[in-house]
């Protein structure tokens, strides 16, 4: 049955903090979900420029940006498999990659929208509401509103991930109480996952 | 980190000196009992405030025309008043305050899965009533948009609107970890042997509620979001202008705040299961019954958002699937108002003051729900659409349903809290006060809003004026009821005879640890054998 156990430390219970976690994904789902409906009532509702708009978007840093994050999804996987195997050395170092390729990520968002912002695109510009259509207005607004969440996400998960970090190095997550490592492993598939609907729904439906 | 072998035994939770002395000793605690009080004294503290504003719109309601506040004056009331009191006062209210308290002992566990999470949610509830206040004291005049913050007003107008919107998405956030806390805890800790259908109804209801805090807070939370960066940078999305659909917000907003209402209500329902098999002695009378109504209206109350919306410019076909939906919400909500009925049939029936509360909580919560079918008619509510017909009938469900099951609530496990008795004839004199001053405030305004009377306008008519003067009236006898119950509560806090561990001599599980219990609650978990449950009487 499910019921606990007593342990010896009555607040750790593994599988508590795992449902939790999972819990608190489907909260994040759903904030997102709600941004994927008004996406999709306004793509309906603007078919043409949506695409004029998409077409703006650089597809080679949105994949570039992809991979580094499918990447990183990974070395974070490897890292929770490295502290199973007691393997602490290992996991710090898959750990900091992780933190490095987000912070990739993050660097190539901001010459991306560097770029938008040097062709005088971004929320409210004179440019966009004098020289473009409601539908390409509402396709920018939303698009600086969904990457921007998304990589406010990132930022929370790279803080989730040094915590996770020190906490490893100090050894109070280990083999055995592995808790806050692994939901920072799931956190940041989630963060991976919204990416991954992000990047066809802007870069690559034409 | 505590562990259960320095924690003596024989310590209640309100005497237990920890680590830390003075006020710390409460706002550093992860004692469940201990957060349920800290939410109580906030919640009491933003109702006070919530009524005082109440009672000044009544009061200017008193007689046509300008009374004691003009028309932007008033908006700011109704505003601050609904924020407060939907968000800070009816949402919370019985999960955070009884929810937290009861949840852990009603299934035999010594605390909430996530203690820290916990008590970082009262944090959070504290920092969104705090930011809620300063869009009132600071900026260009207070919020005048109403509780919903509809679209496009609520990026057009000039009123210090941000900080309420940021405090509404924190006071969403500490919902939703209350409700994780309270699903991974009802999972994972109930008392060995305690399966789902042994656990008591008031744990059942917090568990369909916390499903739809989890679920439904997230979609009202980035919409407020995008209403915030509509103000500030001008995406767009909600504003017709820049090709946005103002309409979209309103059907965002409702898939919230619709199941919001029964994050307030099935709690208050969950109170009354209890209430209603103690005092008539008797087992409770359908209770898988009951539990599948509560996730029916969890459930099915995702899906009549658009209810609110029938003359916003929906299609006819959108327009009857929410009609016949909303009606659909009548039945498992009719259902438990038979077996509560059915509950007392025969039984042994001690009318004490919990009682008392949960059966005028019957009378007022039937009221409220059939002045709702006449609102889920469609050809009815484009007649009554914001009225005055409207705000009886809410104030019927979230303040007659949830007021009086919450007040019932606290009359019931008031000497386990803390392990005091209060004094019973100032109880029921607040009881019947505020009962009469409710009727005499809210009924009117069925008939005002039959009669024409528009909500949300600080004038009226000069034929409207005889039902005003009616409802100002009963106003005050309810806050005459309400300073009964409260300074009644107060006082027998610190002075009331000490209660014994089961004053109503209950079967569920928090009458059977010392009052007020000690901090790790059970000295041995108990363990569910074969034959036992929560109501065998």
């Amino acid at each position: 049955m499910e019921h606990v156990t007593q342990h010896s430390d009555p607040h750790y219970d593994q599988e508590a903090s795992k449902l939790g976690m999972w819990l608190f994904i489907f909260t994040e789902l759903l904030l997102f979900g709600g941004l994927f409906i008004v996406y999709s009532i306004y793509r309906f509702l603007n078919p043409e420029a949506f695409q004029l708009a998409g077409s703006e978007l650089n597809p080679v840093i949105g994949t570039i940006n992809t991979i580094i994050l499918l990447v990183s999804s990974m070395t974070i996987a490897m890292a929770t498999s490295a502290l199973q195997k007691k393997n602490k050395g290992l996991t710090v170092l898959l750990l900091e990659i992780t933190i490095m390729l987000a912070l990739v990520f993050l660097i190539n968002k901001y010459f991306e929208w560097g770029v938008k912002f040097d062709h005088g695109i971004w929320p409210g510009s004179q440019h966009l509401i004098n020289d473009m259509s409601k539908g390409e207005i509402l396709f920018f607004g939303l698009y600086f509103v969904m990457t921007g969440l998304h990589a406010l996400h990132i930022i929370i998960g790279m803080i989730i991930i040094i915590v996770a970090l020190k906490r490893v190095q100090k050894g109070t997550v280990h083999a055995d109480r592995p808790s806050l490592l692994e939901n920072a492993g799931l956190y940041w598939h989630l963060v991976d996952l919204i990416w991954i609907f992000l990047f066809p729904l802007f870069y690559l439906i034409h | 980190m505590q562990t259960a072998t320095q924690i003596p035994h024989d310590v209640n939770y309100l005497d237990y000196k920890g680590k830390y002395k003075g006020i710390f000793a409460w706002i550093f605690s992860t004692d469940h009992k201990r957060i349920a009080l800290l939410y109580l004294y906030s919640i009491m503290t933003m109702f006070a405030v919530g009524v005082i504003l109440g009672l000044g719109m009544k009061l200017e309601l008193i007689a046509p025309g300008r009374t004691i506040m003009g028309p932007q004056t008033y908006n700011s009331f109704f505003t601050v008043h609904g924020v407060i009191m939907i968000f800070m006062v009816v949402i919370p209210g019985l999960p955070a305050v009884f929810g937290n308290f009861m949840l852990p002992i009603m299934i035999g566990a010594k605390d909430v899965a996530f203690p820290k999470v916990n008590l970082l949610s009262w944090y959070f509830y504290v920092a969104g009533a705090l930011l809620v206040i300063a869009s009132v004291l600071f900026g260009n005049g207070t919020p005048d948009t109403g509780w919903t913050f509809y679209a496009p007003y609520s990026f057009k107008t000039g009123t210090n609107l941000l900080p309420a919107i940021f405090g509404a998405f924190i006071l969403g956030f500490s919902s939703i970890l209350t409700g994780l806390n309270f699903i991974v805890t009802i999972h994972r800790m109930r008392a060995p042997g305690m399966t789902w259908f042994k656990m008591p109804l008031f744990p059942w209801s917090l568990y369909g509620t916390a499903w739809i805090q989890l679920l439904a807070t997230p979609v009202v939370g980035i919409t407020l979001v995008l209403v915030a960066l509509e103000r500030i940078f001008g995406i767009g999305v909600f504003d017709p202008a820049l090709g946005g659909d103002p309409v979209l917000y309103q059907h965002l907003f409702w898939i919230y705040s619709h199941p919001a209402v029964y994050v307030m209500i099935l709690p208050a329902m969950g109170a009354i299961s209890e209430i209603i098999p103690t005092f008539s002695q008797k087992h409770i009378f359908g209770y898988k019954a009951i539990i599948a109504s509560t996730l029916a209206i969890a459930f099915v109350g995702y899906f009549v958002w658009g209810h609110h919306m029938f003359t916003s410019g929906m299609s006819g076909t959108a327009q009857y699937t929410f009609s016949v939906l909303t009606f659909l919400v009548a039945i498992p909500s009719a259902i438990k108002v038979f077996n509560w009925i059915s509950t007392m049939h025969k039984g042994s029936i001690n009318p004490d003051i919990p009682f008392l509360w949960a059966v005028t909580f019957i009378f007022v919560f039937m009221i409220g729900g059939f002045s709702g079918l006449v609102l889920g008619a469609l050809a009815t509510n484009v007649y009554v659409h914001d009225t005055a017909f409207v705000v009886a009938h809410f104030h019927f469900i979230v303040f007659g349903g949830v007021g009086f099951a919450f007040f019932g609530a606290i009359h019931y496990w008031f000497p386990k809290m803390f392990g005091r008795m209060y004094n019973k004839v100032w109880a029921k004199l607040g009881w019947a006060f505020f009962t009469i001053g409710f009727l005499t405030l809210y009924s009117p305004m069925f008939y005002l809003g039959m009669m024409g009377m528009p909500r949300r306008y600080y004038d009226y008519l000069p034929e409207f004026h005889a039902a005003n003067i009616l409802s100002t009236m009963g106003s005050w006898v309810m806050t005459i009821g309400l300073l009964i119950i409260v300074i009644n509560l107060f006082r027998s806090a610190k002075l009331g005879p000490n209660a014994d561990i089961n004053p109503w001599n209950g079967k569920t599980l928090e009458w059977t640890v010392p009052s007020p219990p000690p901090v790790e609650n059970f000295d041995e978990i108990p363990v569910y054998g074969e034959k036992d449950g929560p109501y065998e009487y």
